[in-house]
């Protein structure tokens, strides 16, 4: 798949800033006043602008409220909704902590949930593509949500929790890039399957449909981008995982937190560049390309 | 909308017989002649007389080789466009309803008014039969020529699909898979007509016809050739004295 900078901003921030308001809305921290805002406003800055650059990419912008209609069958529809629902119950559950010095527990939880299950609806857009075979498995959810509340927990500076996070999102990681290397093959899916006359014999792509390239080629095969793949997965996971994780264990400072979480999202970002970047869609086959 | 319809009245659709394929891409111009005018915005090209062209195409033709275990290669030309699903993930994801399936005849459609252009009906299907148009930022699809086969300003003999029409090899045919009594239905019972990719799920209604097998090359290509009497004769005459002498010098 194309890696395009709009799809990696959106999923890497906005997952980012709906995991420090999942926490939020917990009360970890239980912060009011200056600071609560402070937190706030980080929280819903990286949220909001992940779903603006979400819209970067689309051919009509200003349709996309459209996008609410169809929930029922479209996850991308649910996305919508999940988000706008946590970002209203969070707007509110913000006011009464910064403005009223209130704290209105069970909208906080409510906001919370919503949270979490606008990242998972966001990881289901991609886990539903079975034309992805590395993207549909259960291992991406997993990946979104553990992402989601390593940083939360980071950004919310629960240090004891983001801990175990970020040791299960390693984890998660791990089995994620294992499981996704094997999946195309393991789909059953090749150029026999796809032109049926596998059956009769080796099938090889003689001749494209045309001499230049195409809207298929430039958004599902990405090959260029996948040659320091494996350099790159060692630095993805050593700045997402290993170097806050040491930084976490070594006597706590504020520029030692703050180096964790910035080094924890350029490591986030690497990752979901290869999500991309890695992803083969099977219309490639067609083209004898992966 | 992008809620499938749970049975079609008609499944109308196509099947492409990969036997008599000449691989001309001609249906692939009449497609793009006939619906860069009609049904929707046209199909833009970029850099069309540039080092770098590019456009949109609802068909596209694609050559491949298959190598049996024994004996020659086979070359086999492909066509491929939407294969019109009855489980088309495409309409399922889009989030606007713009892409919807019809119940009366199956065919499935893009409203373009309502196309945010994400692309993700794009990336749900495998058959690489959706393209997003780079001028106008909408998804464009086959639409079985929808503006065609009702048209009744059109003589009854234009009232298929414009590829259909235009194969000069009869490789492409147009009709009602969902009635078993139809002439493409029984030709698929016939010809043993395949599926594109099955164990993805979309049950596509188009079906392929595989190729037959070719003759195999014996040593002796024609058996009547040691019946026939040979062509050239000896010279005889001015031409036979000619040939000696020439033959002596």
């Amino acid at each position: 798949m194309h890696p395009a900078p709009s799809v990696i901003i959106f999923t890497t921030l906005s997952g980012l800033g709906f995991g420090l308001l999942f926490f939020l809305g917990l009360g970890l921290p239980a912060v009011s006043g200056t600071v609560a805002f402070i937190f706030f406003a980080i929280a819903f800055g990286l949220a909001v602008a992940g779903l603006l650059a979400s819209t970067f990419h689309l051919g009509h912008p200003e349709r996309a409220w459209k996008a609410f209609t169809q929930w029922k069958t479209s996850w991308l529809s649910r996305e919508g909704w999940c988000a706008v629902i946590a970002l209203v119950v969070m707007g509110l559950y913000a006011i009464s902590v910064i403005f009223l010095d209130q704290r209105w527990g069970v909208l906080g939880v409510i906001g919370s949930l919503a949270s979490l299950a606008t990242v998972f609806t966001t990881s289901m857009i991609y886990t539903q593509l079975k034309t992805i075979p590395r993207w549909n498995m259960k291992l991406t959810p997993a990946m979104f949500l553990s992402f989601s509340l390593a940083g939360g927990a980071l950004l919310a500076g629960q240090m004891r929790l983001a801990l175990p996070f970020l040791l299960i999102a390693a984890l998660v990681q791990i089995l994620y890039w294992r499981q996704g290397d094997k999946a195309l093959a393991a789909s059953g899916t090749d150029l026999g399957t796809a032109t049926g006359l596998g059956s009769r014999g080796t099938v090889r792509a003689f001749e494209p449909p045309h001499t230049g390239t195409n809207y298929l080629l430039r958004e599902f095969v990405h090959v260029v981008g996948r040659k320091h793949a494996e350099k790159l997965r060692v630095i993805a996971f050593a700045l997402a995982f290993v170097l806050p994780v040491i930084l976490l264990v070594l006597p706590f400072s504020h520029f030692f937190a703050l180096l964790a979480i910035l080094s924890h999202l350029a490591g986030v970002a690497t990752s979901r560049w290869l999500f991309f970047a890695q992803a083969e869609h099977v219309v490639g086959l067609y083209y004898g390309k992966r | 909308m992008t809620q499938l319809p749970t049975s079609t009245d008609r499944k109308m659709g196509l099947v492409i017989d990969l036997d008599t394929c000449v691989g001309c891409h001609a249906c692939v111009i009449s497609c793009k002649g006939w619906n860069t005018e009609n049904y929707g915005a046209p199909l833009s090209d970029q850099d069309a007389y540039g080092g770098n062209p590019s456009g949109t195409f609802l068909n596209r033709v694609h050559s491949y080789e298959v190598q049996p275990e024994q004996g020659a290669a086979q070359l086999i030309h492909f066509p491929k466009s939407c294969l019109h699903c009855e489980d088309a993930p495409c309409v399922t994801v889009c989030p606007t309803g713009a892409s919807y399936k019809r119940a009366e005849d199956g065919i499935v459609l893009v409203n373009e008014s309502d196309c945010i252009g994400c692309g993700l009906c794009a990336w749900s299907c495998p058959y690489g039969a959706r393209e997003l148009d780079q001028a106008e930022g909408v998804m464009k699809k086959c639409t079985l020529c929808v503006d065609r086969i009702y048209n009744e300003n059109l003589p009854e003999v234009d009232r298929i699909p414009s590829c259909v029409r235009t194969c000069p090899a009869g490789a492409r045919h147009f009709g009602d898979l969902g009635d078993p009594e139809s002439d493409v239905s029984k030709l698929v019972a016939e010809r043993g007509g395949m599926d594109l990719m099955p164990e993805m799920g979309t049950k596509p209604v188009n079906k392929y016809l595989p190729p037959r097998p070719k003759d195999k090359i014996e040593d002796q290509i024609d058996i009547l050739a040691p019946l026939l009497a040979p062509v050239a004769d000896e010279p005889k005459g001015f031409m036979g004295w000619l040939d000696k002498a020439l033959e002596k010098l």
